[in-house]
């Protein structure tokens, strides 16, 4: 197995910050992506109780459902570092394992989601129903088209360790899907606490 | 290693100039998620409290901002590796926060 300190001389060639531009930029991303999600939620916000007909968020809202979903991607980011872990010793079986396990927490969250969506709109909120309607499926919709990007990221990294495209050398590929995974999670953390569990005045 | 794979060993690799950067062990992020999972447990505890409106949102928000926290700092590493990336990353946060007081202030969305 080879050293820690030689993963870390092979995963990047020198560059005149000293950090790896890839790990940067990834981080440069999702600044830019906060941005996106502050403002997706401050309209939710600036909108919240403004609709003018229903139903409204307490209609529809099944607060034990949605935070069985928090949990379930609270457990991916668990099972997103341990594979991180399971690569950078060179455990490459294991990685997959965890990965695969991320993977399919995200595809429960995601399917949890269009269950939702289903039935909120089969009880009559539809994106142009009204403001609640379309900054909800609006902010949340985002979120899940990152999960749901996640997911091809997370599968595409099972495929590329079979082609010995990913390695100990090459963990920082994993860490990188791993840091877009953290967010689209941190991201979900703020959503449930502002959208689901403040409550509105109708 | 224990039969889960799990290893107690910190993962430590050398940062910029020399430093050694150690990312957390697998037991530690068990332990980060536990704690996850009390604190998620908790937010809905609080929703279903029965809390008037002006105490509720303040504990909500403080419980957000813990998970927040720890996802941010141990599992994507913040706390450990180069402060570059928590600039960056600081900056477009500071930058989301700055957007949502500025519109809800203008508004006035907070006195509705």
């Amino acid at each position: 197995m080879e050293t820690a300190q030689h993963i870390y001389e092979s995963e990047h060639e020198a560059t005149s910050t000293g950090l790896p531009n890839a790990k940067l930029a990834m981080w440069v991303f999702l600044a830019s992506d906060c941005l996106l999600f502050g403002a997706l939620i401050t309209t939710y916000v600036l909108y919240r109780g403004a609709s003018l007909v229903g139903p409204y968020p307490k209609d529809v809202f099944d607060i034990p459902y949605t935070s069985v979903s928090s949990f379930v991607l609270l457990a991916s980011s668990l099972t997103m570092v341990l594979a991180l872990a399971a690569v950078q010793r060179g455990d490459l079986a294991r990685m997959r394992v965890w990965l695969l396990a991320t993977a399919l927490l995200g595809m429960t969250f995601v399917g949890g989601q269009v269950y939702e969506f289903t039935t909120f709109y089969r009880e009559g909120l539809k994106l142009s129903t009204n403001l609640f309607g379309t900054t909800f499926y609006v902010l949340t919709g985002f979120h899940g088209t990152h999960v749901a990007i996640g997911i091809l990221m997370l599968l595409s990294l099972v495929a590329m360790s079979f082609t010995g495209k990913i390695t100990q050398r090459e963990s920082m590929t994993v860490e990188l899907v791993g840091l877009y995974w953290h967010f689209v999670d941190i991201v979900w953390i703020v959503i449930f606490t502002v959208v689901y569990l403040i409550p509105t005045g109708k | 290693m224990d039969e889960t794979g799990v290893q107690e060993r910190a993962i430590t690799r050398p940062g910029r100039g020399g430093r050694v950067v150690r990312h957390p062990s697998p037991k530690e992020y068990i332990r980060i998620a536990i704690v996850l999972a009390i604190v998620t447990a908790g937010e809905v505890g609080v929703y279903y409290a029965d809390l008037p409106r002006s105490a509720l949102i303040p504990i909500l928000f403080v419980f957000a901002a813990i998970k927040f926290l720890l996802v941010v700092l141990w599992y994507m590493h913040l706390r450990f590796d180069s402060r570059t990336y928590a600039r960056f990353f600081t900056l477009g946060l500071a930058g989301a926060i700055t957007l949502f007081l500025v519109v809800l202030l203008t508004f006035k969305t907070f006195a509705r």
